[in-house]
């Protein structure tokens, strides 16, 4: 595919990417507002920070999201990786099976999969609160982490944990000590995407969460109606702090390969292998 | 290795509860009278007569239908151009370019729509076109993404041949690189349609609370009314019309499919 691209591409490829970026700075912008305006830039100031750090709603907003999304991952993590390691052994009929039922969450909307979740819980009688919202977190993410790590399953080799168990390992030191090393990419992209659905999330908690019990996509959904300028300094915050993260996601493994690249090359001269 | 097998069952159990229970309960709400008990129950189609019979929830799921419709040609047209851009470019390249298009993907889809609203305040347009702007503003990099993965794993080689074989560029465009493409496409209109159609919160935030969608009337029967059954009557028939949908763009994928089987 490898071409010379032309100054027309280069300039749609960067209008598509200013579309993209638009909104994003525009928030950022408007979060420094001193009036409540989201139309007329009055002056800089940072009072609707202030009011942020001093509202109680969005703190429990950010503080939910947070501890629902970790939760949310922890669990989804270990069951997904659990039931992908049964599935890469058991019969082909239930494998079938699982994936078919799992794909319903993935294939529905989501407005279908919460409804589903609420009447649930409702037949139940189960009161809904933060609990409820958790659970329904873990059983949309589980099928996720399974999708990323059966692949990693199925390249492995499968006498592996036979020789382990042959070579003295208990069932158990095959499985952490052989299996989850080696499919340990699988499990660590499976746990990133089930923490930013979870933390992403607005229909399915806006479904099954209980009274007064809000994430931060809930509160903006519910203030949206209001002037509320709040809103753009939480964006902002949302927009520094995920950045970050993703610049020391993507940076930091750069420098550890440069750095061990460096290490290879001094212990190669230390020894005298060039 | 039989026992690692037995792993699986906890999840059997679990997703019995938590997958399969749940979506059978919105089928029995949708066939059942509202105000039933386990015990009592009573079977009805008359949710499904009263939506069709009503006269504004039909043109409701038609509207839902063309604006997810449209949204995703929209998606294609300019998608389509910036994936070819992007797999022209060295690997080095590709991979930033990629970055620049996931980064805002990250952030909360509420938070970048609620900002448009701002951006759109500023212009004078109908409700219509500002929740196309934001459906499209939202879907269109999965779309992208999906079209760029597609494009590449095309064999550069192809591409070569035909030129040597004495295709210009447009039938090597045609005939080559646009057939092998077309899986990318597929599944490009799968991660669109799907949420566009069942989307509530762009409508509602953009289209000034008028431009009611069929996600907009489940929230509504679900939360504001409390009318569960009629609620479960009205996601069962988005749930099957998108059924079908997806149904019809698989197989505008197979042909290729079986070829790469071969």
């Amino acid at each position: 595919m490898e071409q010379k691209t032309g100054i027309f591409q280069k300039i749609w490829f960067w209008l598509i990417i200013a579309f993209f970026y638009l909104p994003i700075i525009y928030v950022v912008f408007f979060s420094f507002n001193r009036s409540k305006s989201l139309t007329n830039f009055t002056g800089f100031s940072q009072r609707w920070y202030q009011r942020m750090f001093e509202s109680r709603p969005i703190l429990e907003a950010i503080g939910h999201t947070v501890a629902c999304a970790l939760i949310a991952t922890v669990v989804s993590t270990i069951v997904g990786t659990i039931t992908a390691i049964g599935l890469s052994k058991s019969r082909r009929v239930l494998r079938e099976t699982i994936n078919q039922v799992n794909n319903l969450p993935m294939l529905n909307p989501d407005i279908v999969t919460a409804i589903g979740f609420m009447l649930f819980f409702t037949s139940l009688r189960i009161r809904t609160s933060f609990w409820t919202m958790v659970l329904a977190h873990i059983a949309f993410c589980i099928p996720y982490v399974i999708l990323s790590v059966m692949p990693k399953l199925r390249s492995l080799d499968p006498n592996m944990a036979e020789a382990a168990m042959d070579l003295g390992c208990t069932p158990m030191q095959a499985l952490t000590k052989v299996i989850v090393p080696q499919i340990k990419p699988g499990i660590i992209s499976g746990a990133l995407v089930a923490f930013s659905m979870s933390f992403d999330d607005f229909v399915i908690s806006l479904f099954t969460t209980g009274p007064g019990v809000t994430n931060i996509s809930i509160y903006v959904y519910g203030n949206v109606k209001r002037v509320n300028p709040t809103i753009n300094a939480l964006s902002a915050l949302l927009v520094v702090v995920i950045t970050t993260v993703l610049i020391i996601v993507n940076v930091v493994p750069m420098i550890h390969e440069r750095r061990a690249g460096k290490r290879v090359t001094a212990s190669q001269i230390e020894t005298g292998i060039h | 290795m039989k026992s690692f097998s037995k792993m699986v069952y906890p999840y059997v159990v679990w997703a019995t509860i938590m997958i399969v229970a749940p979506m059978l309960l919105i089928v029995l709400y949708a066939f059942t009278v509202q105000g039933n008990s386990v015990l009592t129950l009573q079977f009805t189609l008359d949710n499904f007569a009263r939506f069709f019979s009503d006269q504004v929830l039909p043109t409701v799921l038609w509207r839902s239908l063309k604006m997810a419709f449209v949204t995703t040609i929209i998606c294609i047209l300019l998608g389509y151009p910036t994936a070819y851009v992007i797999a022209k470019n060295q690997p080095g390249k590709q991979a930033v370019m990629v970055l620049l298009i996931t980064l805002p993907m990250w952030i909360n889809m509420l938070v970048r729509t609620y900002a448009w609203r701002g951006i759109l305040s500023h212009m004078h347009m109908s409700g219509e076109i500002k929740v196309y702007i934001g459906m499209v503003y939202n879907f269109l990099p999965f779309m992208i993404l999906q079209i760029y993965t597609a494009l590449s794993k095309i064999d550069p080689a192809l591409i070569t041949a035909a030129h040597d074989l004495g295709a210009n560029s447009y039938q090597t465009f045609r005939r080559v690189i646009l057939p092998l493409s077309l899986s990318g496409i597929v599944s490009g209109i799968t991660l669109v349609f799907l949420p566009a159609v069942s989307s509530f919160f762009i409508p509602k935030f953009l289209g000034g609370g008028r431009y009611v969608l069929i996600g907009n009337l489940i929230e509504d029967y679900f939360i504001s009314t409390g009318d569960w059954n009629f609620g479960s009557a009205i996601s069962l028939i988005m749930a099957v019309i998108i059924l079908i949908s997806m149904y019809i763009t698989k197989k505008l994928d197979r042909q290729p499919a079986e070829k790469e089987r071969r």
